[in-house]
């Protein structure tokens, strides 16, 4: 599925139009203060637009992914499309039934039993209480509660809330299915069983809007995302590239942040600066600059540490590939190589070559170091450049393959 | 990513409805809130049925306990007033006499009361889920209405233990006390519940609201004394207006049989006429309290 394809159904669901979304922080609160500061209102009172403009149509049967940076709206755009919260202007309009999962165990009483919340639930999503009693023990049965649906709700878990509101919110036979954040609490299989329901709800072609601050959860179930930033959409469309756009964003401010630090701490580099990593500069095997285009499968890349030795000192050098959450995907020194670096004061180029790189990652940042030989840093050169990668055209994940595949039919074994 | 999904075409569910605007910043038209209520009535029993039971949940009597607080104050009122301070000398059957106004009157002040922190109280639920709003309030009303049920059986054995068992036409005026104030508890709840949220000291200010007019209504002493003293000025048709005097008046016009034959007691005229016109100011005021609950309610998830 992608969005060319969904475009044949055109009935839209959701129609978000020119709406913008204000909330008004008081800094006062008590009585003393707005008698005492009555005529400086104005001034204890900001405004903060948490949405602006935002114009979306979500038609039937898509998978809507809403990412952003933590404050970015986007909590608040689905808030207002659940009718939680109205918009300060502009319009909401929706039709069907809808679901809503913002938060923990909405509207579980803490002293009531597992099984009286389920009805209460149900009703509030719209269910009578004969279809409740249809579809009652599926719903124990898909959260996993077993018999402890007679205990009152306050001696839950956590991961038994939410496992018992998804489970009530999936069988309400909803049209449209607002999912924020919530599915991060439960344990791996129940966030799997989730992934699983919601594949089911696409297939039957219900309408989810998702939020999230999983990337890849969002790169495997959506069809369409929207990158909000400061409470406007930046992007509007293909998931592959909200999520580079999301990075991006991401990345800036991180250069940013590494940037201020590096200034930071220069002076005392100084002092213990025996060696300086100055650059890295990656280079496929002809020679050109990568970076400029993603890098296709099974180029040889080759990485240059120009690093300079101010004062005599035993060291080594390499680079780490770190993906856009930090995780390393892999790193290489001198050490391992069993290089020997010059100890005399210079300047020095020093090379890697990767043959046949096959990394799945769309992006990776590399970063450069060096270290005594006993492992003291001494230099650190973070977010020394990024490499772009072609995307896997037929599996997924960390490195990818040339892959090939073949059905054959085979005997039963009895 | 398409080719992780590699799922059949999806079929297309079918709604037959068309697009709706949702919210509308914040005010709804009142027959739209109605429908919608009418439409979430079976939650409405649901959350009347939570309130209830979640109430007493952990405690080993239960439902008794909504019995304890009016019982109690009957005692205390049977025996300070009543014997200690000779209300009773003047009334006969007080201990009837004051139980059939306490039960009118815990009917309207559990409703104003709880009615107020409705809102408050279900801020879980209304920052998460959207429905209209006014349920909460209204079950608040169902929960004390469920009281009201209990307490006024109690009244109704005692009535046929102590061989009073009110039947006349005087009962008409039961249905329309009753009436009347849930009405208007329901207008003062509503608007109640709605400021509560901007300003908290509401909640304060309702229990001093509550004593002033327990004591302004003819509950623990007879409005015959109201008349001995006022001898019928206009201060008295002020007292008279009260629509919280004119429920405990009417209810025990039903209940009260010894002061009904009583010909020393004091009756306003017209009794049935005052509590119709209050009525009708009532409903007046139930619309006003639904036009400004559905004003507030547009910022409720944001400010509580």
């Amino acid at each position: 599925m992608n969005i060319t394809e969904t475009a044949v159904n055109t009935e839209a669901i959701i129609s978000v139009r020119d709406a913008s979304k204000r909330f008004v922080l008081h800094k006062d609160k008590s009585i003393k203060d707005r008698i005492l500061y009555f005529r400086s209102r104005e001034k204890s009172r900001s405004d903060f637009w948490a949405l602006r403009n935002i114009s979306l149509e979500v038609e039937q049967g898509q998978t809507l992914g809403l990412i952003g940076h933590n404050g970015s709206g986007k909590s608040t755009l689905l808030k207002l499309i659940g009718g939680i919260i109205d918009p300060t202007s502009g319009a909401v309009l929706r039709r069907g039934r809808v679901a809503a999962l913002l938060e923990l165990g909405a509207g579980f009483h803490p002293d009531l039993s597992g099984r009286a919340n389920v009805y209460i639930n149900a009703a509030i999503l719209g269910l009578s209480t004969a279809e409740t009693d249809l579809v009652f023990d599926d719903i124990v049965e898909f959260s996993g509660i077993g018999e402890f649906i007679e205990t009152q709700v306050k001696f839950y878990s956590s991961g038994m809330y939410v496992r018992l509101a998804f489970a009530v919110a999936v069988h309400s036979d909803p049209d449209l299915l607002l999912v924020d954040e919530v599915l991060a609490v439960g344990d791996e299989p129940f966030q799997q069983k989730c992934m699983n329901k919601i594949r089911e709800f696409q297939r039957e072609g219900r309408t989810i809007v998702l939020v999230s601050h999983s990337a890849e959860q969002v790169a495997d179930v959506c069809t369409r995302a929207v990158v909000l930033d400061a409470g406007e959409i930046v992007h509007d469309g293909d998931v592959g590239e909200g999520i580079r756009v999301l990075r991006e964003g991401y990345e800036r401010d991180r250069v940013a942040a590494a940037a201020k630090e590096r200034a930071s701490a220069d002076a005392a580099e100084q002092l213990a600066g025996a060696v300086d990593i100055l650059a890295v500069d990656v280079t496929t095997a002809d020679g050109k600059a990568a970076g400029a285009e993603p890098i296709a499968p099974g180029s040889s890349l080759t990485f240059t540490i120009r690093a300079r030795v101010n004062s005599p000192v035993d060291w080594i050098t390499g680079f780490t590939l770190q993906s856009m959450l930090g995780q390393t995907i892999y790193y290489l020194n001198t050490k391992g190589l069993e290089l020997e670096t010059p100890t005399a004061p210079g300047d020095y180029a020093i090379s890697f070559t990767l043959p046949d790189v096959n990394f799945g990652r769309e992006r990776l940042i590399i970063s450069a170091g060096a270290e005594t030989g006993d492992g003291v840093t001494i230099a650190q050169l973070q977010n020394a450049g990024h490499l772009d990668f072609a995307p896997d055209p037929t599996g997924g994940g960390v490195v990818q393959f040339a892959a090939t595949g073949a059905i054959n039919s085979v005997e039963r074994v009895s | 990513m398409d080719q992780r999904d590699p799922g059949s075409s999806p079929t297309l569910r079918v709604i037959d409805e068309p697009l709706r605007e949702i919210g509308g910043r914040g005010s709804r038209s009142t027959w739209s809130s109605i429908t919608e209520i009418v439409q979430h009535r079976q939650l409405l029993g649901r959350l009347v049925n939570r309130e209830i039971r979640a109430r007493y949940k952990n405690s080993t009597l239960g439902v008794v306990w909504s019995l304890m607080r009016p019982l109690a104050q009957l005692v205390i009122y049977y025996v300070a007033i009543g014997q200690f301070l000779g209300a009773a000398r003047n009334v006969p059957d007080f201990a009837i006499f004051v139980f059939t106004g306490l039960t009118i009157w815990s009917l309207f002040s559990e409703i104003v009361s709880s009615g107020t922190g409705s809102i408050l109280a279900n801020a879980g639920l209304i920052k998460k889920v959207y429905l209209p709003r006014e349920i909460f309030p209204l079950a608040a009303v169902g929960g004390a209405l469920f009281n009201f049920v209990v307490q006024f059986l109690v009244l109704v054995v005692a009535t046929i233990v102590l061989g009073r068992l009110p039947l006349s036409p005087n009962l008409l005026y039961l249905p329309l006390a009753i009436v009347l104030m849930v009405v208007l508890g329901t207008a003062i709840a509503l608007v109640l519940s709605a400021v509560n949220v901007y300003l908290r000291d509401v909640e304060h200010l309702i229990d001093i609201f509550l004593m002033v007019f327990f004591w302004a209504s003819p509950i623990v002493y007879s409005v015959t004394f109201v008349n001995e003293a006022l001898q019928g000025s206009w201060i008295e048709q002020v007292y008279l207006a009260n629509p919280v005097t004119l429920a405990v008046l009417g209810m025990q016009k039903a209940m009260w049989v010894a002061g009904v034959n009583d010909p020393s007691q004091f009756w306003p005229d017209d009794l049935g006429l005052r509590m119709l016109i209050a009525l009708g100011v009532s409903l007046v005021a139930l619309f006003l309290a639904q036009r400004v609950f559905s004003r507030l309610q547009g910022n409720f998830a944001q400010e509580l």
